[in-house]
């Protein structure tokens, strides 16, 4: 969003061919056209004031197949300003398709700047993982969902899940997690793990895992998330209570790594396993590439 | 006599010009066992939703003591205050247990959903609880992690028995709950029942075509026919010596085994 919040170019006018600032000649900016724009921050703005709510919206076909993030690209198209920075993280990581094509999809429509660092950017579009770097102020996190709605798993009806949310009937929720620790003995469940917002409406953070729940809690940044196929907007905003279902005798916990990351040696964030060989040989590393990548070149400096 | 616990007026429903409820009253007083029977057809399950408040009767009214003493006609609660009540004070037994119950939630989980909901945050309690109930509705403690799916019919309606009652219900409702089971199971949900309501008190309003399990389950009993209650009385003396010709043919219709 553009510091002032307004949007950059209002009206429906066609855009002029070569405009500044876009590189792709015959496409507006950050593609959608200004219409759709405003229709989605209308659908934003509605997720702001009712925290957790699903807003329905009257999602686009976007030029890459829906579950490759068609949702978070639309709430990022929408606000996009031209003083944007964009992030792009897929697990975590700069640097992998999902993460490279939209980071380029938006350089080539738009013409703004991307970068991998997280303090450097303005807006973050996420896939999964939430940075380890604590978000700041001014900072928008945008999530590509693919089912936006928690209860599914136990009300299969869309009139009922609604009316289950309105009335704040969520007793059904912890149905889901009383499963877990019968069958498991403890909460199993590590992504998409439900979360209370503000006090009031049950959302699902899916699918980021669980270890990054406590960082929704009380952010500094405005987090959006955005479900394409489902058509569906929801967000938390700056400093709102998040708080991570669970049972009184058996507390949310975050999962824990008895190693560090083998390559920056950092504790406490959220590793991958990578598979280094073929007779069994492996790694875990972080899953945050950007604070990986940073603490390595600060090692060897 | 205290003031009855739920009480219909004048309840009718139509479903087009077609009338599948036409003015029925009837009272039912806490610890007692309400039979309606009649033929397929007669309103009965119709009328078990116009009570259930799941369907909004074209005229009449239901009025429901709550717990605080207060009694309220169930079209004034809000969604949000009948649901509740629905979880909490009152119990439905479907007649097909798919209805009533989570398929893919293990029996525990189903026992434990109305404690959940009603704000129970113990994992520890609430499995207690659930190993209780399914002990009471004679369900092996070893079955309480297996979903109703692995179930038979018996047990499924013995486990949705346990899964209304444990929130400690004054009214349960119950459609047809032994159709479809053979009859030595049948014969011991039938015993089930009627120990628990007795035991617990609880008022029970119980839809049946059976008129075996009427007089086995049931104080009094409503005979329906076309929509309309055309006998009521007490359970042996409307079976023994009915008035109403239909009753009369609906008795002499039984086999006798």
């Amino acid at each position: 969003m553009s510091a002032t919040g307004i949007p950059e170019r209002v009206g429906h006018l066609p855009p002029r061919k070569g405009e500044e600032g876009s590189s792709e000649a015959g496409y507006n900016f950050a593609y959608l056209d200004e219409g759709t724009k405003r229709m989605i921050r209308r659908a934003i703005l509605k997720a702001i004031a009712v925290p957790g709510y699903q807003v329905p919206f009257a999602s686009r076909e976007m030029p890459m197949p829906y579950g490759w993030g068609t949702g978070g690209v639309q709430v990022t198209a929408a606000i996009l300003g031209r003083a944007d920075v964009l992030k792009v993280i897929d697990q975590g990581a700069d640097d992998t398709t999902n993460a490279v094509s939209i980071r380029r999809f938006f350089a080539r429509t738009s013409g703004v700047a991307t970068t991998t660092r997280t303090t450097e950017a303005t807006i973050i579009q996420t896939r999964h993982r939430i940075p380890e770097t604590p978000l700041s102020e001014g900072q928008t996190l945008v999530y590509q969902v693919p089912i936006p709605e928690p209860l599914r798993f136990l009300e299969p009806r869309e009139t009922e899940t609604r009316q289950l949310h309105a009335l704040a009937e969520y007793g059904a929720m912890h149905v889901k997690l009383y499963e877990d620790i019968s069958r498991h003995g403890h909460i199993a469940t590590t992504y998409a793990y439900p979360v209370e917002v503000a006090g009031r409406y049950v959302m699902d953070p899916s699918p980021t895992p669980k270890f990054d729940n406590p960082k929704m809690d009380d952010c500094p940044a405005l987090q959006l998330f955005g479900a394409g196929r489902e058509r569906r907007i929801y967000a938390v905003p700056p400093y709102t209570r998040v708080r991570s279902l669970d049972f009184e005798d058996h507390p949310f916990r975050v999962q824990e790594f008895t190693a560090p990351c083998a390559l920056c040696g950092a504790r406490g964030h959220y590793l991958d396993e990578v598979v280094t060989d073929d007779s069994g040989g492996r790694m875990y590393v972080c899953s945050d590439t950007d604070i990986c990548e940073t603490r390595v070149a600060e090692a060897t400096r | 006599m205290s003031a009855p616990l739920l009480s219909a007026h004048g309840l009718s429903k139509a479903y087009g010009n077609r009338l599948a409820c036409a003015g029925i009253d009837l009272d039912v007083t806490e610890g007692e066992v309400l039979a309606i029977v009649g033929e397929s057809g007669s309103g009965k399950s119709t009328l078990l939703s116009l009570l259930a408040g799941e369907l909004a009767p074209d005229s009449g009214h239901v009025r429901y003591r709550m717990r605080d003493g207060q009694t309220q006609d169930l079209a004034d609660l809000g969604p949000a205050e009948l649901r509740r009540l629905m979880r909490t004070d009152w119990g439905f037994v479907r007649q097909d247990a798919r209805q009533g119950l989570r398929m893919a939630v293990s029996a525990g989980g189903n026992v434990g959903e109305r404690l959940m909901g009603m704000g129970e945050r113990h994992y520890g309690r609430i499995r207690g609880q659930a190993l209780d109930w399914l002990g009471r509705v004679e369900i092996e403690a070893g079955r309480v992690d297996d979903p109703p799916s692995q179930f038979s019919g018996g047990m499924r309606q013995r486990l949705q028995i346990a899964r209304n009652l444990v929130t400690g219900p004054r009214l349960v409702l119950m459609d047809e709950p032994t159709s479809g089971l053979d009859v030595s199971v049948q014969a011991r949900l039938l015993d089930l029942i009627r120990r628990l309501s007795a035991e617990l008190g609880l008022a029970v309003i119980i839809v049946t075509h059976d008129l075996a399990v009427a007089r086995l389950l049931s104080h009094r009993i409503a005979v329906m026919r076309a929509g309309r209650v055309i006998e009521t009385g007490l359970t042996d003396q409307v079976l023994d010596d009915p008035e109403h010709a239909y009753t009369q043919l609906l008795v002499s219709s039984v086999l006798a085994a």
